[in-house]
């Protein structure tokens, strides 16, 4: 067993309102350089719609993730050999068309137009090329709220999947939010497709990480991630991803986008797992398993057992009550209703979600009638359908979805009926039967999911800072590392100059 | 004595820049080594030019490789004539030489007319594609019409074991004095082109990951032990 612990995420998707909070102040804090202005390491997309980039999870086109090949695990795109001979062109790589061509407009002209009997006008002008533009038909956010509507929506690659036809009417149709960052996956299809290993996996906390001096811009990490997360800097051509905001995480901060997410839909906390399991869990036939199998390879982090071995491997006392109090493994792992995004693509992604539940909820009229088990044929007819959100969430198991819906609608019942003292009745429903929650558990997730405050949502242990040979030297040197000349040269007592070794440098490891 | 200074001290000078140069680029420049693709802005014409350039490059260092570093004697061995030699060499090497030249045409193209490639590209970025078509265009020349024209020359006898002779630190600029001058030409041109490889996107050249397909797919990295 080679236990390893990860720093993860849920975000609870009942919860987001779809304001772009998280993808704006992400771009602020990483992404809004040169070479950088198209990269959104967090972007919240409309669903039904096509995403960013335009159909990300068509896997035909971009053959990101891996694949089962006569029952070995394999990158869909091919292993190194193909890579290597596919090193001069990669044929499934997204470029500016998939994405879109980044703009600014002529705000200066705003400012010193003379005066002149119009008003005066600023126009786009591409951030690729600088000059003027005819007008933008395509952006990260483009069809946001539906607003592309009959165009845009059937491209939707998960309506593939689904049986029944999706209604584009108002009165009928169905919309929801899917904010997206990094999964940090357990079996990251990126750090495999990396032909300069310059992509990896931090033992300690498991963020996925781009080495920018050993990445010499192959490029085929863009493809290889099913979740087109990994983006190429055109300026350093350099890969740059969401870096899980590492910097914040070692200090035991949440992310940005978390730390500034207006609906508070962003749960981090530790889980430990067992990276011995983790490629015979990506490895299971049928796909619709993979989420059971993703389960079984995380550890228990209340059992003696478990502890004692973590402890053996190294990890700290704090580690493990971080993995102890985490509200993802609440949510994972003990209630079951945090599911991964498309766990299809073999890669165990490790930011999960709790699907949407209030569009069905808008659909019941009289709910001071209802008994408490009319709410189960509500589940079952409501708006967002089923096999979709178990087409991003569940490899098309509706089953798993239901259940999930089954336990959050309880929750919702048992609440009101609480504040409106009728217990009793939910008690011995069909719909505590199929949640299959005690109501302890019921209110704990209430907390958590409705109430939660700030530390309870975010379990984040500081990394860990021993290692350091002299922090107290530390202390008072130069933050910019590499950028400036270490401070306090007269060192050690001896009138030396100290041979500071600084490692893992800020600006190396975007 | 220009003798001496074309094929001893330039080829030397040459090698040392661009030693030199990969060796401080590799130790203090790592962020600015990388293949700069420019794939992300247009994909079209770059996957008809690149793959024939390179691949076309990839088949010249075999031909090159075939020619000048091994010795004569090694073809006498194995019984291959002179002429066996030569035809395969004008059909292969002309090959090659087509392919590195109208892969280079189409990528100098695509970077003059696509907007978004020709604004990035910089000065360094034009210079050495058209040094890459004027070294293969020569080349190509002599493999495709000089030698089926004027005379199937001999390099073997000269270049070759002169070029030999240059990583023996005993180099024999005597042979090199009657090669012919368009021969001449290619060889300095090419060892001026090794100079420039430091200062542009050819040093990627340098970074062919030959060991991805022998490495664990998943990489770790240890925060804590990276130092040690």
């Amino acid at each position: 067993m080679r236990i390893k612990a990860q720093v993860s995420m849920v975000m609870h998707l009942d919860k987001c309102i779809g304001c772009h909070t998280c993808s704006v102040t992400c771009k602020n804090t990483w992404t809004n350089r040169p070479g950088t202005e198209y990269m959104w390491f967090n972007n919240v997309e409309t669903r039904p719609g096509v995403g960013y980039p335009r159909e990300w999870e068509n896997r035909d086109r971009f053959k990101g993730g891996w694949t089962l090949k006569n029952g070995k695990l394999k990158l869909r795109a091919g292993g190194a050999l193909n890579k290597l001979a596919n090193i001069f062109y990669n044929p499934n790589m997204a470029n500016t068309e998939d994405f879109y061509e980044p703009w600014t407009y002529d705000f200066d002209h705003l400012i010193h137009s003379p005066k002149s009997k119009n008003l005066p006008v600023g126009r786009p002008k591409s951030m690729l090329t600088g000059k003027f533009m005819d007008k933008p038909e395509w952006g990260p956010n483009w069809d946001d709220d539906l607003a592309g509507g009959r165009e845009i929506v059937p491209h939707d690659p998960n309506l593939q999947n689904l049986q029944e036809h999706i209604s584009m009417e108002l009165e009928k149709t169905f919309m929801m939010y899917l904010p997206r960052i990094c999964e940090h996956c357990l079996n990251p299809a990126c750090v495999a497709s990396c032909p300069s290993g310059a992509l990896y996996k931090r033992d300690e906390d498991g963020i996925v990480l781009v080495d920018q001096e050993a990445c010499r811009g192959w490029r085929f990490c863009m493809s290889g991630c099913p979740y087109h997360k990994v983006y190429y800097n055109w300026n350093t051509h350099k890969a740059e991803k969401c870096n899980f905001c590492y910097p914040r995480i070692e200090a035991g901060l949440p992310t940005v986008c978390s730390e500034t997410c207006v609906g508070r839909i962003r749960y981090i906390g530790v889980m430990l797992y067992d990276a011995d399991k983790v490629k015979e869990a990506a490895s299971v036939t049928d796909e619709k398993e993979l989420y059971e199998s993703q389960l079984s390879v995380f550890l228990n982090p209340y059992d003696p057992e478990i502890i004692e071995e973590a402890r053996r491997q190294g990890i700290n006392e704090q580690w493990i009550q971080g993995a102890q109090n985490s509200p993802v493994y609440k949510m994972a792992m003990e209630w079951k209703i945090a599911l991964p995004l498309h766990p299809e693509y073999r890669t165990l992604p490790m930011v999960w979600y709790v699907p949407p539940l209030s569009p069905m909820m808008n659909h019941i009229q009289n709910e001071d009638e209802l008994s408490t088990d009319a709410y189960i044929p509500a589940v079952d007819q409501m708006r967002i359908p089923q096999e979709y959100l178990a087409s991003l969430l569940t490899a098309g198991d509706v089953k798993v979805i239901r259940k999930v819906l089954m336990k959050l609608t309880a929750m919702r019942v048992h609440m009101r009926g609480k504040s409106l003292g009728d217990i009793d009745a939910f008690k011995h429903s069909q719909l505590m039967k199929e949640a299959g929650l005690s109501i302890e558990e019921i209110e704990d997730m209430a907390r958590l999911l409705a109430v939660a405050k700030y530390d309870e949502r975010f379990v984040v242990p500081t990394g860990r800072r021993e290692m350091k040979d002299d922090l107290h030297y530390e202390q008072g040197a130069c933050s910019l590392e590499e950028l400036a000349p270490p401070e306090g040269l007269l060192h050690n007592g001896k009138g030396k100059a100290p041979a500071i070794k600084f490692t893992g440098s800020a600006f190396s490891t975007l | 004595m220009s003798g001496i200074f074309w094929w001893v001290i330039f080829p030397y000078i040459s090698l040392a820049i661009m030693i030199v140069g990969v060796l401080y680029r590799y130790a203090f420049r790592q962020l600015t080594w990388a293949a700069p693709s420019t794939e992300f802005f247009e994909k079209k014409w770059l996957r008809i030019g690149s793959p024939l350039f390179h691949y076309g490059i990839v088949f010249a260092i075999v031909g090159h490789v075939m020619g000048i570093l091994v010795p004569i004697n090694v073809y006498e061995y194995f019984g291959i004539t002179s002429e066996m030699y030569h035809a395969g060499g004008i059909i292969g090497g002309g090959f090659a030489g087509l392919m590195v030249i109208v892969g280079l045409v189409i990528l100098l193209i695509r970077k003059i007319t696509i907007d978004k490639v020709r604004v990035h590209a910089t000065f360094a970025d034009f210079f050495i594609v058209i040094a890459l078509i004027v070294v293969a265009g020569i080349g190509a020349y002599m493999t495709i019409i000089y030698n089926t024209t004027v005379v199937e020359y001999e390099y073997r006898a000269t270049i070759g074991p002169w070029f030999r002779s240059l990583f023996l630190f005993q180099p024999n600029y005597e042979l090199m004095k009657h090669v012919p001058f368009i021969f001449k030409l290619h060889v300095l041109t090419a060892f001026g082109l090794f100079a420039s490889i430091p200062f542009t996107r050819l040093i990627h050249f340098y970074s062919l990951p030959v060991h991805y397909p022998m490495r664990a797919p998943q990489q770790y990295r240890s925060r804590s032990n990276f130092k040690r």
